[in-house]
């Protein structure tokens, strides 16, 4: 916990950090609080169609006649939701399967990596979509797609650890000293892991939300009237002459979003890798 | 020390590792790492196993604590095979039989205090409470020559010889009755070897201890053991008592060895005994025995036949046609 | 100047930031190294004897610097002679390789392994002498041949990783001799071979001194090589010069307690399960240094003025050095 502090320190003393932090921190309470933040709500009609924005819609209104700017607002909720429950899905299966791949090696290792690789092979938008057509659409079915399609990085990323870790004179040591398995994977290998499995949890939150930005722009994922960056994205398309802030600022937060998480990711990498030597 | 048992008895052991090569990464030929290696270790003994890079010296201890697999031969521990017993038999005999690493930077967990390094052991093999646990500790660390406020430290705080110190103590804080010690000196200043090695015997006759002793360093084998065995190739060329070997070495490798070592006095004068060519690599030993492209006496038996290993002298067993 | 090189008032810093002064890992050394002679410089970890011997070829690795006042005088092959500290970093590089040639501790990590032997020893005539591509093979080869390397012709067209340890440093002898320095800085050049290995090398650098007017300084922390190879030896103790003579003096008469002390804590070949001597007591980390001598806690004969004044580096007798109270005059405020 003690070590927790420290990192955060360390993050806010990089610029790239501070910023990352700062920005994620401001999506996060716009998602929170959305209900106080928007004037009018996502679904209600609340003005003259195809509006520019003005000082009562800050970001103008679609074709709907919807505040926009409340639509970004609960957007927000849909991006982080659907992000942190996907990486979650994908990093605990991942982080388990890694970590058995790891450790025991031999045949288990080959099996689970196998199937990792033919999931790898696919372009994950196309893997997602193909979930999502068997799974039925949704918000729930979409987090699910997006963890499956995410698990693989997660077991790659954790093997490799584990066996690093493996070679280490002071998990030889262990051995030698007849700590059982299950003791030497939490006390000795895991701390080793939490590292890289930490930068690409963050890195996977960035490609979990572009993944559903296009899947709910492509008509899968999240449906209307719910509010999606991706979706308002798509209805855009039709207005891009007349209304172009309907796509403007669906695109602008989808991508500013993305961009703080691989900041932050970089940033984070960059303070626990030469803490990983220790 | 010809009164005390036989605690540790190994038979014939071998342990090959593969190489894997093409592209389905079939087996295609084996590094054999450890050949036929015998002797004995007796109670209160230390046995000092020296030999060159490569030779196998590092593997054998190894092997002999199952950390590697044997790939056949025979471990007999107080009697017992320890090639018999499954994992988590051989788990449980750990608490008796523990290894010193060379590297005292490495080998020691770099997040836990010398307080919860010291504490695993323990907590892997007894049940004790946190006071019963805290005494352990105390006395061991007494014992190695490190004070409580050290307990509390990290180990990238202390220098070399004292993190070889923590690792010693946290090989004996079970009491084990037998310590394969590998290279533990290696990565020490001189004066600091004094130390470790000072130590190391001062805790063999307190808790009366055999010790496994592998090292390349021939002064510090002969000052520490009673009986030594020279490795070469993954063989033992030549066993004896520590004084017969290093007095009268019978074996030409024994012979070019000790006859290598850097002179103690700049007056003294040598006589070298010079060793053209490389060690062949152990993935293809050659036949016969395994020193013949290099020695001065090769015959066309060496060429053809591994030479067995035979008695001498009472205790002095050489493995050499030169004595057949 | 008759001497090869002169090494005086030589200091090492790190620097700490702005706010604290620079911590000095060597102070005051003070090596003079004649021609032809093989200088031994010995001490364990830390002593400041590697950083020393780099700083000669002003190879010092950022962020180390030298201190105000140190000088280095060498004597160039042309005779002239030549304040290395004040060279530029053009003129160091002619002065490398041609006139001062080092050799390291890990001959596997010395050579590029993108590179073949050949174009690995012609990398360094390419640089000093001007020969047609043929004449460059030629001297490689002899080279190969001069360091008993078997089947040269073939060692050429190999690459490092094809070859074992004790081989790679024959080559490195071989590139650092090729075009006959004056002087060859050798770092721990066999403490990672084994010690059949290490006698070849050895053996084969006391050989290779008939036919080379080369000096060699050997830095090593093993008294043992130190025995086979050297004449005159310069013993290092917390950055510091403590002893200096000739190698008999060294072994058979050491003035200071260090030295006797690393003598004592060696192991002969005649020891027997006895308890070994040893130095209590550990090395004093740099910025640490106490103000009087800096062995002064460890040393069994610890006098008051030792622990208040630090001691020169003074002749106690002909050609032997000595920092210590026991050996030096006190100074006449002591007395009395």
């Amino acid at each position: 916990m003690k070590r927790f502090g420290q990192i955060l320190r360390e993050l806010w003393r990089d610029p790239m950090g501070r910023i990352g932090m700062l920005g994620i921190f401001l999506v996060i309470l716009m998602a929170v609080f959305a209900p106080q933040l928007s004037h009018f709500g996502p679904e209600k009609m609340v003005g003259l169609p195809k509006a520019p924005p003005s000082s009562e819609f800050w970001f103008g209104t679609d074709n709907y006649g919807r505040d926009i700017f409340s639509r970004i607002l609960y957007g927000a909720r849909v991006s982080l939701q659907v992000g942190i429950i996907a990486v979650g899905i994908a990093a605990t299966a991942g982080y388990v399967l890694g970590l058995i791949a790891g450790y025991f090696e031999g045949w288990v290792d080959r099996v689970i990596m196998c199937v990792m690789d033919i999931f790898f092979a696919f372009p994950s938008i196309l893997l997602a979509i193909f979930i999502s057509a068997v799974l039925g659409r949704g918000l729930v079915n979409t987090m699910i797609a997006i963890g499956i399609v995410n698990i693989p990085v997660f077991a790659r990323t954790v093997r490799a650890s584990v066996i690093s870790a493996k070679g280490l004179e002071y998990v030889q040591n262990a051995k030698s000293v007849g700590v059982r398995t299950g003791a030497i994977l939490i006390r000795h290998i895991s701390p080793n892991v939490v590292a890289p499995f930490t930068v690409q949890a963050t890195l996977a939150l960035s490609s979990a939300i572009l993944t559903e930005a296009s899947m709910s722009f492509l008509g899968l994922g999240i449906q209307p009237p719910d509010p999606s960056w991706g979706s308002m994205l798509s209805e855009a398309r039709t207005f891009m002459e007349q209304a172009p802030w309907m796509a403007v600022f669906p695109a602008l937060f989808i991508i500013v979003t993305i961009l703080l998480f691989n900041i932050l990711g970089d940033s984070l990498r960059d303070v626990l890798d030469p803490k990983l030597k220790l | 020390m010809s009164g005390h048992n036989v605690i540790l008895d190994v038979q014939n052991l071998q342990t090959y590792f593969p190489i894997q090569g093409g592209v389905v990464r079939k087996t295609v030929g084996y590094v054999h790492a450890v050949e036929d290696v015998s002797f004995q270790i007796r109670e209160q003994e230390t046995f000092g196993l020296v030999g060159e890079s490569g030779c196998g010296k590092s593997t054998t201890g190894r092997t002999i604590l199952r950390l590697i697999e044997p790939t056949s031969g025979h471990i007999y521990f107080d009697g017992q095979d320890l090639c018999a017993l499954d994992k988590e038999s051989m788990r449980q005999k750990r608490r008796d039989m523990q290894l010193v690493f060379q590297d005292p930077y490495a080998s020691l967990n770099p997040r836990m205090t010398v307080r919860k390094l010291l504490e695993e052991p323990l907590k892997t093999h007894f049940s004790l409470s946190q006071a019963g646990m805290d005494e352990q500790v105390l006395w061991i660390s007494q014992a190695v020559g490190l004070s409580p406020e050290q307990l509390e430290r990290y180990p990238h705080q202390f220098s070399g010889g004292q993190r070889q110190r923590i690792s010693i103590a946290r090989a004996l804080i079970t009491k084990p009755r037998f310590v394969v010690a590998d290279e533990p000196v290696s990565a020490l200043d001189v004066s600091i070897q004094a130390q470790i090695l000072n130590l190391l015997m001062g805790l063999q006759k307190d808790l009366k201890l055999s010790y496994l002793f592998i090292s390349h360093d021939l002064n510090v084998v002969r000052h520490i053991s009673n009986r030594v065995g020279v490795m070469y190739l993954g063989r033992i060329m030549e066993l004896g008592d520590t004084e017969d070997v290093y007095h009268t070495p019978m074996h030409p490798y024994t012979q070019a060895l000790l006859s290598a070592i850097p002179k103690r006095d700049p007056s003294e004068e040598k006589a070298r005994i010079r060793l053209e060519g490389d060690v062949p690599s152990p993935a293809s030993p050659p036949p016969g025995c395994a020193f013949h492209n290099r020695c001065p006496h090769c015959t066309a038996a060496c060429k053809e036949q591994v030479p067995e290993s035979r008695e001498l002298s009472p205790g002095h067993w050489v493995a050499c046609h030169l004595y057949d | 100047m008759d001497h090869l090189l002169e090494i005086r008032n030589l200091s090492i810093e790190l620097p700490q930031g702005r706010r604290k002064p620079p911590v000095k890992l060597v102070e005051g050394v003070d090596l003079t190294v004649r021609k032809k002679q093989n200088f031994g410089v010995v001490g364990e970890s830390g002593c400041g004897k590697s950083i020393t011997c780099s700083s000669i070829m002003g190879l010092l690795s950022f962020p180390l610097s030298l201190g105000q006042g140190s000088s280095i005088r060498f004597q160039q092959g042309d005779g002239r002679e030549v304040e290395i500290t004040g060279l530029s970093k053009a003129e160091l590089r002619k002065l490398r390789g041609r006139d001062i040639s080092m050799i390291f501790q890990e001959p596997m990590t010395a050579l590029d392994p993108m590179y073949t032997i050949e174009e690995q020893i012609c990398e360094s005539l390419l640089f000093h002498a001007s020969l047609s591509k043929a004449e460059m093979h030629d001297a490689a080869l002899e080279m190969l041949r001069k360091v008993k390397i078997p089947r040269p012709e073939q060692i050429l067209k190999d690459y490092p990783h094809h070859l074992s340890g004790g081989m790679l440093q024959r080559v490195m002898i071989a590139i650092a001799l090729i075009n006959n320095p004056r002087l060859l800085i050798a770092d721990e050049p066999t403490t990672a071979l084994d010690v059949t290995i290490q006698a070849q090398i050895l053996d084969l650098m006391n050989e290779l001194r008939e036919s080379y007017d080369t000096s060699v300084i050997m830095i090593t922390h093993d008294l043992g090589v130190i025995a086979e190879t050297c004449e005159e030896v310069a013993v290092f103790y917390a950055g510091q010069v403590v002893e200096q003579s000739d190698v008999n003096t060294i072994f058979h008469a050491p003035a200071h307690p260090y030295t006797a002390g690393l003598l004592r804590s060696v192991l002969s070949l005649g020891g027997a399960q006895q308890e070994l001597y040893t130095i209590q007591g550990t090395v004093p980390t740099a910025g640490n240094f106490s103000v009087g001598c800096r062995f002064a806690d460890r040393c069994e004969h610890c006098m008051d003025i030792c622990r208040n004044r630090a001691p020169a580096l003074s002749e106690i007798s002909p050609g032997h050095l000595c920092r210590c109270w026991l050996h030096a005059d006190t100074p006449k405020e002591e007395t009395a």
